[in-house]
């Protein structure tokens, strides 16, 4: 098997996911002091962050594990807290199409931050940016791994006040909103994003908005291509 | 120690989170010409996506009082104008963030 990541590739990764690593390390260790508070050894927060790989969801799960839910309950609120997801798979289907081997694990590690990255990525197909992708959703794996066990492992131990700093996830995904912004003359998608979102949160409040925001951004971007088709045809 | 419910739990999480991440994929293989419609949805999603993610990241602020919404503004308003200045990402996430934290733990 070639070298999967060349120097250079691990490099580039590794500063985009620089901000990635200080939330993950921060977010991690949120996730790893609940864990030890509802009494869990850091070996199972490790499996966790190994088999879920899943922020929000990580959090979530200490409450379904300590409520001891119903597993369907728990499959439900997964679908629920993850279905986002789903417009990650379905706009890299053509980006993550010949990745070959390394594909499976490409979408296993597809999280809000990863995708960010990826998206952002200029549409170019080679073997560099396969290796580009992998390092950057195993960089963030680990970052995330590492986080849990730490925070398991310590408790609350910090060496400074991190209060705030998940905020470079706000920021990350501000700037990559930007560049999107700057690389396309097309900003209706982008504003149909964000008024649906933020429309749906203040109507709907904050525990089913971001699916009601899902349904209303697929519908609108549909109805919107479907008229620029027509309109094309008419021209 | 987690027991086998624990573990029942974790394994229907961690199948349920790839579900939702391998679904796209499962519903429209590699190999399969893929419809009109779809490969022009997967231009625009993108952009609906990442702005889309970043109100959720916002869910949280309120209005009713200052401290619920104004170190989140006015970060935003630094990493916006640092990025659109110097267009280095790192310096934009890194100076928007300090700038959140100092907002956070010393002025509200």
């Amino acid at each position: 098997m070639r070298m999967l990541i060349k120097g250079k590739v691990l490099k580039t990764a590794f500063i985009d996911t620089l901000p990635i690593l200080a939330a993950y390390i921060v977010l991690g260790i949120g996730f790893g002091v609940l864990m030890s508070d509802a009494g869990y050894f850091p070996l199972f927060s490790f499996f966790m962050s190994v088999f879920i790989f899943a922020g929000a969801m990580q959090y979530v799960a200490v409450s379904l594990l300590t409520a001891k839910v119903m597993p369907l309950t728990a499959l439900l609120i997964t679908f629920l807290v993850n279905a986002r997801h789903i417009f990650y798979g379905l706009s890299l289907l053509e980006r993550y199409k010949d990745t070959g081997k390394l594909k499976p694990y490409l979408i296993f590690g597809l999280t809000d931050e990863t995708y960010s990255l990826v998206c952002s990525q200029p549409y170019v197909k080679n073997e560099n940016k396969t290796a580009y992708y992998f390092t950057v959703t195993l960089l963030n794996h680990i970052y995330w791994i590492t986080g849990g066990v730490i925070g398991n492992v310590l408790g609350s131990v910090l060496p400074f006040n991190s209060k705030g700093i998940e905020f470079s996830m706000t920021a990350l995904f501000t700037v990559i909103f930007i560049e999107q912004w700057k690389q396309t003359k097309d900003h209706t998608p982008a504003l149909i994003g964000i008024v649906a979102t933020a429309v749906s949160r203040i109507v709907f409040g904050i525990d089913y908005f971001l699916i009601i925001a899902m349904v209303i951004i697929a519908v609108s971007l549909l109805l919107l291509l479907q008229r620029r088709k027509e309109d094309e045809h008419f021209a | 120690m987690p027991d086998t419910h624990d573990l029942i739990l974790v394994a229907v999480i961690a199948v349920g989170t790839a579900a939702t991440r391998f679904l796209p994929f499962l519903l429209f293989p590699a190999g399969r010409k893929k419809p009109d419609w779809l490969l022009r949805l997967s231009d625009v999603l993108p952009s609906a996506s990442v702005a889309m993610l970043v109100v959720y990241c916002l869910k949280d602020v309120y209005v009713s009082e200052p401290h619920g919404f104004l170190p989140e503004l006015i970060s935003l308003a630094v990493v916006s104008l640092l990025h659109l200045w110097k267009r280095q990402p790192l310096l934009s996430i890194g100076g928007g963030t300090i700038c959140y934290m100092v907002l956070l733990q010393q002025v509200f």
